[in-house]
């Protein structure tokens, strides 16, 4: 087994005795050096947790600071750079290493491998981020200040930006080189470890949207570092690709960010719908609705993501047709999309249904996520976006996507896998609580946005216009409850983890994967070292 | 699992890695690629030409039957810089080239980066003012205590509408901070 994962360096497998594992490093060394794809996957789900409390708190103070009209708390170039801050470490530190957390936790478990297929390198993959992260958060430290470009880092601004934006390249370049470890690692993970009889059809739909999504990483992530280079040659090193005043084109930027920018989105939902897929059926004890159609929506959603790009760039002057294409393009992509929602609700029809806190996150995610699909199915007509482009509608837009979509499927998935990862019941309660807290308080937030946005109201500026002052209020005082009501998240999972009851074998009666029917709840440290026998 | 299908698996794997490893590999060479990709798509679709070659061929007359005032405005925006244009306002026909020229002051005892940005009223009378070169084109430095005179070149287009008679050129220079050396 060992010769399989070349690195699995505990040298246990010799022992004979898997039940425990008190031999190898122990406390601090023990994370840094470990390979187990369950640490690491824990490992990445922390990070991501500590990240999104730092996006979350950059946030508020966007959120503190529209509150009225005028400026009260920081200077127009701070908000600058917290809106653009906010939107890299959400995306690149929090909500994708939450998937990835997942991916390394269950990918292996759900199709019968010991292990990730290059468990030294996922060690690597990890422990770049935080080097990532900490270069994002230093630049707010050199003269200057962090970039204050948006998270998009559109040219020309980053050309002009001071050094701030330097650290902030280096660290794109490292969760590039993150995330591109990762995906080789899940889709050869997936192709080459299946358990004898696991055929790709039988998989789980979590490791086909993982596949599937790894594809994309690997075939996007590197045009982002690429775009990023440019910017950092054109910034030191004499080019031209964006400077205008060297015959560059800052248009141009646009096109290789978005070719990467929209697929990224997909990066995101589609393991987003993969958990979705996996608590809805359990909860309905029902077996997935048209399995089959699901595997080949996503595909079909991950091909048409790389002909819409466009999308987000009908005011630079495209051509009259090349706006028509895009824009059809764009309102394809509902058919598969709408394929998988149906297919949701089909699950649940004539399902014996309950609501424990991963139904309520994952209907949460099916209301709101449907929801942010049909603003995003408005922002996709060309002579609408014109006018609704660069307002809040956008803003409510992708936050309706990643909120209640990416991020409500993340919790729903903690609520979900956290019995087999502790070997205990979180307080259902609380749980409760959180969904109804987190429900109430992101429509607060961010429905209210809607109206601004179709008001006229620009996003990215830290004062507005008298008119806007009631609906922002109500948003800043949705985002304070929705910010400390992710605190609660901590402690009910602190709470599980140190106080929790002891959870059954099979908490959810309605789960089918093999973590459930297959292994011990709580998972031991190593799992299928020799492969399950499947029917 | 024996000892031969574990290793045949690593093999296989590390084949994987490196088949994954080149699409990763050509798809940042793909993102290079763009670069050329659209200059030739811009051509053979005519648009966004910084050098419209129908353009050039056309009539370059100046228009003596119009006047147009350009009053020009320049600011600082929290930078010890005393900026100021030569002259305040100028009277030009359309087609016509005009260089006019600025101040500017570094009072701080230290190098200092800023980037001017420049902004027209009305708004759109900017497409019409085709500028050959500007200090606004690139980052200006300046030494403690240094003082600089700079040209704008530029011409007004004869498309310029006929109820614009008057255009104020504002510049305002904001600091690049963290820049304070040559660029």
């Amino acid at each position: 087994m060992s010769a399989v994962l070349d690195t699995h360096g505990h040298g246990d497998h010799e022992h004979g005795d898997h039940d425990h594992h008190g031999h190898g490093p122990t406390g601090l060394m023990r994370w840094i050096t470990t390979t187990n794809h369950k640490d690491i996957g824990t490992m990445y789900l922390w990070f991501s947790f500590i990240m999104f409390l730092v996006g979350g708190v950059m946030a508020l103070v966007i959120r503190a600071e529209l509150f009225q009209p005028g400026l009260q708390l920081v200077q127009p170039e701070f908000f600058n750079q917290m809106t653009t801050m906010h939107g890299l470490i959400m995306v690149f530190g929090a909500i994708m290493p939450a998937f990835v957390g997942f991916a390394n936790w269950l990918i292996p478990m759900q199709i019968g491998a010991p292990d990730m297929a290059f468990a030294r390198m996922n060690n690597w993959s990890f422990w770049i981020l935080p080097f990532a992260g900490a270069l994002l958060v230093l630049s707010f430290f050199t003269p200057g200040g962090a970039p204050g470009v948006g998270w998009t880092l559109y040219a020309p601004l980053t050309i002009q930006m001071g050094m701030g934006m330097d650290l902030t390249i280096f660290a794109v370049h490292l969760l590039g080189m993150s995330s591109i470890m990762g995906s080789i690692n899940i889709v050869t993970t997936i192709l080459n470890m299946r358990a004898p009889g696991m055929t790709l059809m039988r998989m789980p739909l979590f490791c086909w949207t993982w596949l599937i999504t790894g594809y994309l990483l690997i075939a996007t992530m590197p045009v982002l570092a690429g775009a990023v280079t440019m910017t950092l040659t054109d910034r030191h090193f004499g080019t031209s690709f964006f400077n205008a005043a060297g015959g560059g084109d800052p248009v141009l930027y646009q096109h290789i960010f978005w070719f990467f920018g929209h697929p990224e989105v997909y990066i995101i939902a589609l393991p987003a719908f993969g958990v979705i897929s996996q608590v809805i059926p359990a909860f309905s004890r029902k077996p997935l609705f048209g399995y089959a159609s699901m595997v080949y929506a996503t595909s079909a959603i991950a091909i048409l993501s790389f002909i819409v790009w466009a999308h987000h760039m009908y005011v630079t002057g495209l051509p009259i047709g090349t706006q028509l294409f895009f824009m059809y393009a764009t309102i394809l992509i509902a058919v598969p999309t709408g394929v998988k929602v149906f297919n949701w609700v089909a699950t649940m029809w004539q399902g014996s249904l309950t609501f424990e806190t991963p139904m309520l996150f994952a209907l949460g995610f099916l209301f709101l996520f449907t929801l942010g699909g049909f603003s995003g199915l408005v922002l996709a007509l060309a002579p609408v976006d014109i006018q609704l482009q660069e307002t809040y509608y956008v803003v409510a837009h992708f936050h309706y996507v990643m909120v209640a979509g990416a991020l409500f499927s993340a919790f729903s998935g903690v609520y979900f896998w956290l019995p087999k990862w502790t070997g205990k019941m979180y307080d259902e309660t609380l749980g409760k609580w959180h969904f109804w807290l987190s429900m109430i308080f992101f429509n607060m937030i961010f429905f209210v946005q809607h109206f601004l946005g179709l008001a006229g109201m620009p996003r990215r500026i830290p004062d507005y216009n008298l008119m806007f002052e009631t609906w922002n209020k109500i948003s800043s005082i949705g985002a304070f409850g929705f910010g400390l009501t992710q605190l609660l998240l901590l402690y009910i999972v602190l709470k599980t983890i140190r106080s929790g009851e002891k959870a059954p074998q099979m908490p959810w009666e309605g789960a089918d994967s093999l973590e459930w029917t297959h292994l011990p709840t709580p998972a031991p440290h190593h799992s299928f070292e020799t492969p399950p026998v499947l029917k | 699992m024996s000892e031969a299908v574990a290793t045949a698996l690593g093999n296989a794997n590390r084949r994987l890695l490196t088949r994954l490893s080149i699409v990763a590999a050509i798809m940042f060479g793909f993102g290079f690629a763009l670069v050329p990709l659209y200059d030739r798509l811009c051509e053979a679709l005519g648009i966004n030409r910084l050098v419209d070659k129908a353009r050039d061929t056309g009539n370059t007359q100046i228009d003596y039957t119009r006047k147009v005032v350009i009053e020009l405005d320049a600011n600082a925006h929290n930078l010890p810089w005393q900026f100021r244009p030569l002259t305040r306002h100028i009277e030009v026909h359309p087609g016509e080239l005009t260089t006019v020229e600025y101040e500017i002051t570094n009072l701080r005892n230290r190098p200092v980066t800023g980037q001017a940005l420049p902004s027209f009223g009305p708004t759109t009378a900017g497409a019409h003012m085709k500028k050959l070169d500007c200090f606004c084109f690139r980052q200006q430095t300046l030494g403690p205590g240094e003082t600089r005179r700079m040209p704008v070149v530029f011409l007004i287009d004869d498309k310029l509408p006929s109820d614009i008679n008057t255009i104020t050129l504002s510049y305002t220079f904001f600091e690049v901070a963290g820049k304070d050396g040559p660029s």
